[in-house]
């Protein structure tokens, strides 16, 4: 009880600030969601700041926060890891747009077993998730790693407990692996038949880190960041590939953006030799007739630059640019954004 | 020379009284109408889930966001039964430390020991949360948990509450470490009570040849039943609403067990991870549902309290 009502007071307060803030700095771009790219979104503002003198603030309050946010016109945009379908952003009145990608990476704990030396596959991670593969010497996991000793193991799965962008993408690849998979269902947080949660990348590594046996799934970035023991994986052709910016880069370029609507290409199980399983893209949400069209006028200016001037800081961030072709199909599509005239903003 | 003073004295009692009243009644009103307006956003915000569930919100033990089905019963029991495990491990440790402090421990490193006590008051609940998560639950998941299955185990109904692989994290863990984080909470109001009991009564007790134990059990805790009471009741009331330590160690999982080694979740971990995601009505309702359902369950457990309190009284 306690809590709640400190939650409440602390959303009055927050509320009060963010409009206090709004009024006091016109010129400033504000937008909130998705947690996943706040750190470039972060480097991004603090970098276009220094060079157009425009600050953007970014609250990561999670995708679900963000949709609502731009939904209740608080926010110039939000942001999720989740896209919405073409019938949602019809209904709102909204634009949507992918702006860099990332994947996501099993990690798990077995004494005397180096990272990169475990092979997965979609199917068996689906079976492990649904309690139907409980040791770490399954012949299922066996028949991927030849030559590898696994050890006779119970394994622990574990999931994100907060709801997220990442366990929507890695249900969405378990449920185009296993059709076992629909009796959980694909959500950004599902019923989960078996295993522990942690909460955020943070508390799955956390988790992993100190159970034998464990597996989980977090971002690559910040498997990369913390040294975590990755798999690899085996794609839809048949093939094992690293994650690497490449193999995320592979699954982009064959996906189909211009046939969907939003650009709301989920990037698990692309076709492809070279494609990561589980890459996942990040979205934008502005809304097509804004309020205030120089806030949304703004914002494209500000993820303007970051297409043309970002990829190196994305890189440096281990996060994914968009290829070329996709950026010029997203860019062409702004023109949509019009003032109270009819007129493009940007 | 003398009225002066006086008058002017009286001119200040008869402005500043009526505005200390009014100052004080406008704050205490404050306190209502906040109060009110938190059972109003509750009441209101769980009306969807109750009109999609019905009643089954209260009896099913389903927690299904795609499919959008919920119900309150995992998230209870889990918050009944570490608020219980914390409670059986909190009070009696609790009683004793106070009772230690106040009737045997030498003069000199009581007043240290209590300010020890009440630092461990201090310290934030993330942090309980973070040396559970990093340094208990390796420890108890090698060490404890096996022998505790090994010897629990094989008893009959008893054994139910341990079986299962040694995880670590847990509802026991969970329960155990809110069991730490309310001791300094009630041994603090409890010590305090028991130093109220007159030396008197305790010399008396003594001087008939009483045992340590007799005096604790016939004369302390009866004189003190009240104040008692009333720590208890404080202590419970954080353990059902304690948030992020919990959700550090329980396993945040929406399935019921009767193991205790299981993972489970309370209702304000649930909130506490699932708030900022959930979309969609149905959703957030459920967790706003939640919330109003820990709201009547801690004012029952206060009101029992009063009732407890009261009835001592007389």
């Amino acid at each position: 009880m306690f809590k709640l009502r400190k939650l409440l007071a602390t959303a009055a307060i927050l509320a009060v600030t963010a409009s206090g803030l709004a009024t006091a700095q016109a010129a400033d771009i504000s937008g909130a969601g998705a947690t996943f790219p706040y750190p470039l979104y972060g480097k991004w503002a603090a970098e276009y700041k220094n060079e157009t003198g425009v600050g953007m603030n970014y609250q990561s309050i999670g995708s679900g926060g963000g949709i609502k946010q731009i939904k209740a016109n608080t926010v110039d945009f939000g942001a999720s890891d989740k896209p919405l379908s073409g019938t949602e952003l019809e209904q709102a009145g909204l634009l949507q747009f992918p702006v860099v990608m990332g994947g996501i990476v099993p990690i798990f704990n077995i004494d005397g077993v180096k990272p990169g030396e475990v092979v997965l596959s979609g199917d068996v991670l689906a079976q492990i998730y649904l309690g139907k593969i409980k040791n770490w010497n399954d012949p299922a996991i066996a028949a991927l790693n030849k030559g590898v000793k696994l050890p006779d193991l119970a394994l622990i799965p574990i999931y994100r407990s907060d709801g997220s962008g990442t366990s929507f993408n890695f249900t969405y690849f378990l449920n185009e692996s296993n059709k076992d998979w629909a009796e959980v269902g694909v959500n950004t947080s599902v019923e989960w038949p078996v295993g522990l949660g942690g909460k955020g990348n943070e508390g799955v590594a956390a988790l992993v880190g100190q159970t034998k046996g464990a597996i989980g799934y977090v971002e690559y970035a910040y498997a990369l960041q913390n040294a975590l023991p990755y798999s690899r994986m085996l794609n839809k052709d048949g093939k094992v590939v690293e994650p690497s910016l490449e193999s995320f880069q592979a699954a982009a370029a064959n996906a189909d953006w211009k046939g969907t609507p939003g650009y709301g290409v989920i990037l698990a199980n692309q076709p492809g030799a070279a494609s990561w399983p589980m890459t996942a893209a990040t979205f934008i949400l502005v809304h097509k007739a804004p309020a205030k069209p120089e806030g949304t006028a703004s914002t494209l200016k500000f993820f303007d630059w970051a297409y043309s001037k970002g990829d190196k800081m994305a890189e440096d961030l281990h996060y994914v640019p968009l290829p070329d072709a996709t950026v010029s199909l997203v860019e062409s599509s702004w023109k949509q954004v019009v003032d109270k005239d009819g007129k493009p903003v940007f | 020379m003398d009225e002066a003073p006086r008058r002017k004295g009286n001119a200040r009692s008869r402005i500043g009284d009526p505005l200390f009243k009014w100052l004080t009644w406008s704050f205490t009103m404050l306190v209502l109408l906040i109060l009110g307006g938190v059972v109003f956003t509750l009441v209101e915000g769980s009306i969807p889930v109750f009109k999609t569930m019905g009643l089954d919100f209260l009896i099913t033990a389903k927690w299904n966001p795609v499919t959008d089905q919920y119900g309150v019963i995992v998230p209870l029991v889990g918050t009944l039964v570490t608020a219980l495990i914390a409670m059986l491990v909190g009070v009696p440790t609790s009683f004793a430390i106070a009772f230690f402090l106040t009737e045997l421990c030498p003069y000199f490193i009581r007043q240290p020991i209590s300010i020890a006590i009440e630092l461990l008051a201090a310290v934030p609940s993330i942090i309980y949360g973070i040396w559970g998560l990093f340094i208990v639950a390796p420890y108890f998941q090698s060490h404890i948990e096996p022998v505790l299955i090994a010897v629990l185990g094989p008893i009959p109904v008893l054994g139910a509450l341990f079986q299962g692989p040694a995880i670590g994290i847990g509802m026991l863990l969970a329960g155990l470490i809110l069991g730490l984080m309310i001791l300094p909470f009630i041994t603090a109001v409890t010590r305090d009570v028991f130093s109220s009991v007159p030396a008197v009564l305790r010399e008396s007790a003594y001087g008939l040849g009483c045992t340590r134990w007799e005096v604790v059990r016939r004369i302390v805790l009866p004189y003190c039943r009240t104040g008692v009471v009333g720590a208890v009741m404080l202590g419970l009331g954080r353990a059902l609403g304690e948030t992020m330590a919990v959700t550090f160690v329980i396993g945040n999982a929406h399935r019921l067990s009767t193991s205790l080694m299981a993972p489970g979740t309370t209702i304000s971990a649930t909130l506490a991870n699932e708030f900022t995601e959930a979309v969609g009505d149905v959703y957030t309702s459920a967790l706003i549902g939640l919330g109003l359902v820990l709201f009547v369950l801690t004012f029952f457990v206060l009101a029992l309290g009063k009732r407890l309190l009261l009835r001592a009284g007389h």
